[in-house]
């Protein structure tokens, strides 16, 4: 049987186009820094770093752990670097509750990043295999085509992403480390912006950021010295697929649904729209808000998208989804899945600020990655287990 | 929580080879993973968690990993996770997830192919992106004043990192898989040029192609499988700073604090393997794991004599793990490192009942 864990501190960075005034470590230890300040926590108190972040080519830096240690006060401990693409920040964060779960380490550090502004993400995202088939330029032109098919499956109506996205920019100023912000924002804004890759308009995609994300767990025994209320993680999963081969699901992924259906019987939870009071999903795209409410079973297959049209998923709903903006207001894309997972920390414990669901006790962080085929997801609440 | 017995039940490696031109990483990976799978007597559906270990930059290309999956045969989706350094921090990964009494069995692999670039320029890139990477400074050069530090130090000479080269290279003679095998004597050595003073080609790895891959059990798993199981233990690694300038090269203390916290000098140490890519490595390593002149130091020809970047490390648990399996001893150590002059070790600590 495992023991409990608890994240005791969260910190993240303003996240922004580009971070200028900060060097790669200053701006994981901008992160940090706001972590053990949450925690009451300094570096003598931390056993262990797990850091994670998407390709080393985005910064240009190979295995950056190494050289990161000394920012990150990891001389003389242990330290991992984890890299599961686009879920990388949940993985990370598992792999850090891990050893605190098998009973190895008293607290953790746990930090993702990416400082996207040294390098260009979009054509590092395009990647030409050879003798392979090459999948367009970025990732909105490898996810477009299954938006589509979602589109045309479910008959939504085509203004469902449009919604999804002014829900998303309106939760976005309410969060004070947002990246877009437009405090102003109107449905014609978003309707009438550029056509990227039909059918995402500019405003319905996610942004280029940099940013990072840290958190500290922490066993039983350290939980009750921290210095405010822990969010308590009530279970973690990760389920991965191949990225092809025919009769592959990629719009509702075998993946994704295994790996909410274990997360569930791990946290004790038979209906999750009922039991889960907010979530945070990773929405790259605005579409992805009615697929993945489909895919964690929030709502039956084809119905998704009623969620978004009828407000459950609005700061206010049922089932607020993104209150702190989601990933299409701040995308430091190896921390992104962290963030996620912090978000719905800070929720159940009552720390989310101007974005916070009212009593919300239990939360779910999701992130995925590559095509549809890497998922990572933990359940917190403010309930000790 | 009292940590479970692991087991290693399974291990295979591809051959080391300068330069693999036929097959992609996938068709490398999918022999050696039916090996070790066959070995542990496991099939896919006991396997609870898998974990590899590779690096983009190898392959030049951003995940690099996502299409290796396609060699596990990951339908049903499975849990499995990525770890961007060798196959033995998958390794601790996995036995990490294990202890969380999650899973019962896990498949862990590492791959690299070095041959796609130029293996000691991109190494380069790991380097302080501010300060050291803009000077280009190599890994054999870097390497090179870590060496001259330890001979200076410790009065060792070039003749006694080349006697490390022969031991290593003449042991790779009984391994089919390593790269380098059989060597010319010390003197024979001692006449080729520099290729950074004071290393010599013999005191520097081969740049090698390659894969491996361990199977874990333990529980029921450990029962059901038919190899006879090698006990991992005691596991820890341990980083240091990267600034070069603050870290004495002449010594591993990363190393020495792991191999306390594993336990190896809880008991007689019969053979060790130890993921020295240059020979003077070798020496620091011994010195801070405290092994004396009566262990067998890679049976296996070691690093020197194949070092698949991000595999040489595992490889290092499963050649240990394989010799005690086999009856060459009791109590084994294997060693595994990372990044420049020795800043990341781990050391595992093997036993056979």
């Amino acid at each position: 049987m495992a023991e409990r864990c608890a994240v005791i501190g969260i910190g993240q960075t303003k996240h922004d186009v580009k971070r200028t005034d900060v060097s790669l470590p200053g701006l994981l230890r901008e992160a940090v820094d706001r972590a053990f300040a949450d925690a009451g926590v300094g570096w003598r108190d931390i056993d262990a770093v797990v850091i994670g972040k998407a390709p080393d080519m985005f910064e240009g830096t190979m295995m950056p752990e190494l050289y990161l240690a000394d920012a990150l006060g990891a001389a003389g401990k242990p330290m991992l670097r984890v890299h599961t693409a686009g879920s990388v920040g949940g993985s990370t964060a598992i792999v850090a509750a891990q050893l605190v779960q098998a009973g190895i380490h008293e607290r953790v550090l746990t930090v993702a990043y990416e400082k996207q502004s040294e390098g260009n993400a979009m054509w590092a995202l395009t990647v030409r295999i050879p003798f392979q088939q090459a999948i367009v330029a970025g990732a909105g032109g490898y996810f477009a085509p299954l938006i589509r098919a979602y589109m045309r499956r479910s008959g939504a109506p085509e203004d469902t992403g449009v919604r999804v996205a002014l829900k998303d920019r309106q939760n976005a100023p309410k969060n004070p480390y947002s990246h877009l912000v437009f405090p102003d924002v109107t449905y014609e804004m978003i309707e009438g912006s550029p056509m990227l890759w039909d059918p995402i308009r500019y405003m319905e995609t996610c942004p280029s950021s940099d940013g990072a994300c840290a958190m500290v767990l922490a066993s039983d025994a350290a939980a009750k010295k921290a210095r405010h209320a822990p969010a308590w993680v009530h279970g973690t999963a990760m389920r991965s697929e191949p990225t092809m081969f025919a009769g592959r699901d990629l719009v509702n992924p075998r993946a994704g649904r295994d790996c909410a259906a274990e997360l569930y019987r791990k946290a004790g939870i038979a209906n999750p729209r009922k039991e889960l009071d907010c979530a945070e999903v990773y929405v790259p795209f605005s579409w992805f808000e009615p697929m993945w409410m489909e895919n964690l079973g929030f709502a039956p297959e084809g119905e998704g998208w009623k969620m978004t049209q009828e407000g459950a998923t609005a700061l206010g709903g049922d089932m607020p989804i993104n209150a702190s903006g989601g990933v299409l207001s701040s995308n430091p894309i190896g921390a992104s899945g962290m963030i996620r997972f912090a978000e719905a920390a800070l929720q159940v414990r009552g720390l989310a600020g101007e974005h916070q669901v009212p009593g919300a006790k239990r939360a779910l962080g999701h992130a995925y990655g590559g095509g549809s085929q890497f998922f990572a997801m933990w359940i917190v609440g403010s309930a000790r287990p | 929580m009292p940590l479970r017995d692991v087991a290693i039940v399974g291990f295979a490696q591809s051959a080391s080879v300068r330069r693999e031109s036929s097959k992609n990483e996938v068709e490398m990976l999918m022999p050696v993973l039916r090996e070790a799978k066959r070995q542990a007597g496991l099939r896919g559906s006991d396997i609870g968690v898998t974990v590899s270990g590779s690096c983009d930059y190898l392959a030049g290309q951003p995940f690099a990993f996502v299409s290796a999956l396609d060699a596990v045969g990951a339908w049903p989706p499975i849990v499995e996770s990525h770890v961007e350094m060798d196959g033995a921090w998958a390794l601790y990964e996995a036995w990490v997830k294990l202890q969380t009494g999650e899973a019962d069995a896990a498949l862990v692999y590492a791959f690299g192919k070095s041959s796609m670039g130029d293996l000691p320029e991109v190494l380069t890139i790991q380097l302080d992106p501010y300060t050291t990477a803009p000077l280009w400074p190599d890994a054999v050069s870097l390497a090179a004043l870590q060496a001259r530090a330890y001979l200076e130090k410790t009065g060792t000479s070039e003749r006694d990192l080349a006697a490390v080269a022969v031991r290593s290279r003449r042991a790779a003679a009984a391994n089919p898989m390593a790269q380098v095998r059989a060597s010319a004597d010390v003197d024979a050595l001692l006449a080729t040029p520099y290729l950074a003073s004071p290393l010599r080609t013999h005191d520097c790895p081969p740049i090698s192609d390659g894969c491996a891959a361990i199977v874990l059990a333990c529980g029921a798993a450990v029962k059901k499988s038919a190899a006879t199981p090698v006990w991992i233990r005691g596991i820890d690694h341990r980083i240091e700073a990267h600034a070069l300038g603050v870290r004495d090269l002449a010594a591993s203390p990363s190393t020495r604090l792991a191999g306390e916290k594993a336990g190896v000098g809880t008991g007689r140490i019969d053979l060790a393997e130890l993921h020295a890519p240059f020979t003077h490595q070798e020496l620091i390593l011994r010195a801070a794991l405290g092994l004396g002149a009566d262990v067998d130091v890679n049976p296996s020809g070691g690093a020197l004599a194949a070092n698949p970047m991000m595999v040489a490390g595992l490889l290092r648990i499963g050649e240990a793990a394989a010799r005690l399996a086999g009856g060459a001893g009791r109590r084994a150590v294997a060693h595994a490192t990372s990044g420049p002059c020795l800043q990341q070790n781990l050391v595992c600590v093997l036993e056979r009942d």
